[in-house]
């Protein structure tokens, strides 16, 4: 629950503008972007997760060096991943 | 040189290393504090202490959230569970954290309703699925955890859940911090301040450390040359004898933080008077209770909470770790009795635990490689 992970925005769903679409490491959940209401992302554009909201918007560098970090930590991440995988966000 | 290839830019590591050698006065000690449980992680997993002269010492904080939950708070967690038709949610990392009597895993196996789950909304789900189930969610973390669950109590309250509550443990990183400048146990130099929570607070709030304790801060972030970048913005803050408030991770952290997140949270919650926190007491004004006017949400209120305080196990010596003044590997029970399949001490139990990531990276005895600390 402590890390925070990059996911990439593909789409906000019709109904609910505060949640979007988002892809991380290839597991396509929806996010909380509410917290970004002040500056909101465009699809296409990254931002940091932290248990299932969206924290801040980062670079495209950034969430690439930060992907890579986490995918170096290994079984923390893989557990966030699994978590996230099991998540139904509505 | 066990260590020195283990990430992709050791070369600008040894760089910074180098810089970072050359700032010791000699014969000047300096303890820095990495408040954060994420640095902690990255420190033991990339072996930077490694890179340090011998006068620099890091200093492990008490910034991992399942750490600082005291026992009483878990058997408290337990016993609201085990009430009629109550489905506990919780996020993995709290399953393994021992209280006087078991931990979540223990009770969920003896058929006690507990449910992992990955986000506050998979509770607020699990709430609109079962409406005549009563589902709390275990609230922690600091403050970059604190704005979801905020967030998650406005959307039940805007949906009008009346079976969906909150048992709110979160706590804020400024008074644990403070308490460990007041602390006669620590003398430390500077302080490697949190990533992820700074997202949320900004800078600000660290400026007091600055000021009124004449100690630098560096907001950090996650990558090893981050932490080594912040360690040298840090020592050359102390060579030049200033104490400031900086921030490394500006490609993450606002400086005025996350208005929004903070909004949020002030809706929803408020100080409470005091709270108890494994291994460093009680201390004031240091974690959240929700507002009077979101009683609906709040699990305290909604369901009798025992509220009783348990010392921690004898052996363990988790206080001492979190405040700084023990490394893991000095503490008794480190690696014998106490280890990430049988904790004791929560430090052993989240990843995040400086114990676990001792642990985890073999780093049970601390030697340092000679070849790589100066060059």
């Amino acid at each position: 629950m402590c890390l925070g992970i990059p996911g990439q925005v593909l789409e906000f769903l019709a109904d609910q503008p505060d949640l979007a679409r988002v892809d991380v490491s290839g597991v396509r959940r929806v996010i909380n972007v509410g917290l970004l209401a002040d500056d909101p992302p465009e699809p296409g554009e990254w931002i940091l997760i932290h248990v299932g909201f969206a924290l801040s918007k980062i670079d495209e560098s950034e969430a690439a060096a930060a992907l890579e970090f986490l995918e170096g930590i290994g079984q923390a991440y893989a557990d966030e991943l699994a978590a996230l995988q099991e998540s139904r966000i509505e | 040189m066990r260590f020195v290839d283990e990430f992709r830019d050791a070369d600008k590591a040894h760089a910074l290393a180098a810089k970072i050698a050359g700032l010791c006065e000699p014969g000047r000690q300096y303890k820095l504090m990495e408040v954060c449980g994420g640095h902690t992680h990255t420190i033991y997993k990339h072996g930077l202490e490694d890179y340090l002269p011998e006068s620099v010492t890091l200093v492990h904080g008490p910034g991992c959230p399942v750490c600082v939950i005291p026992m009483g708070r878990v058997d408290d967690a337990i016993h609201l569970a085990s009430e009629p038709d109550v489905i506990m949610t919780s996020f993995g990392d709290m399953m393994r954290v021992p209280g006087s009597q078991g931990s979540f895993f223990d009770a969920k196996a003896e058929g006690t309703d507990i449910r992992m789950v990955y986000s506050p909304l998979d509770s607020l789900k699990i709430a609109r699925q079962n409406p005549d189930k009563r589902v709390v969610f275990m609230a922690i973390g600091f403050e970059t955890t604190t704005p979801s669950t905020a967030m998650t109590v406005l959307r039940a309250a805007a949906e009008g859940l009346t079976n969906f509550s909150i048992f709110c443990n979160h706590v804020t990183i400024i008074p644990a911090i403070k308490a460990i400048l007041d602390s006669p146990d620590l003398r430390l130099d500077g302080f490697i301040g949190p990533g992820h929570v700074s997202t949320v607070i900004g800078c600000r709030p660290y400026e007091f450390i600055a000021s009124q304790y004449g100690k630098p801060v560096v907001v950090a972030g996650f990558e090893p040359l981050d932490i080594l970048q912040s360690i040298y913005m840090l020592m050359l803050q102390l060579s030049e004898g200033r104490s400031e408030v900086e921030n490394q991770y500006t490609r993450v952290v606002p400086w005025d933080g996350n208005l929004a997140a903070l909004k949020a949270i002030n809706e929803v919650m408020e100080l409470r008077p005091y709270f108890e926190w494994r291994g460093l007491g009680f201390i004031s004004h240091s974690a959240m209770r929700m507002r009077p006017e979101y009683a609906a949400f709040d699990a305290e209120l909604l369901f009798q909470v025992p509220g009783v305080r348990v010392a921690d196990p004898k052996a363990c010596q988790c206080g001492e770790v979190l405040k700084g003044v023990l490394k893991p590997w000095e503490c008794k029970v480190f690696g014998t009795a106490c280890t990430p399949e049988t904790p004791i001490g929560t430090c052993m139990v989240s990843p995040e635990g400086a114990c676990a990531a001792y642990y985890n990276y073999g780093r049970m005895n601390r030697h340092r490689v000679v070849e790589v600390s100066i060059s």
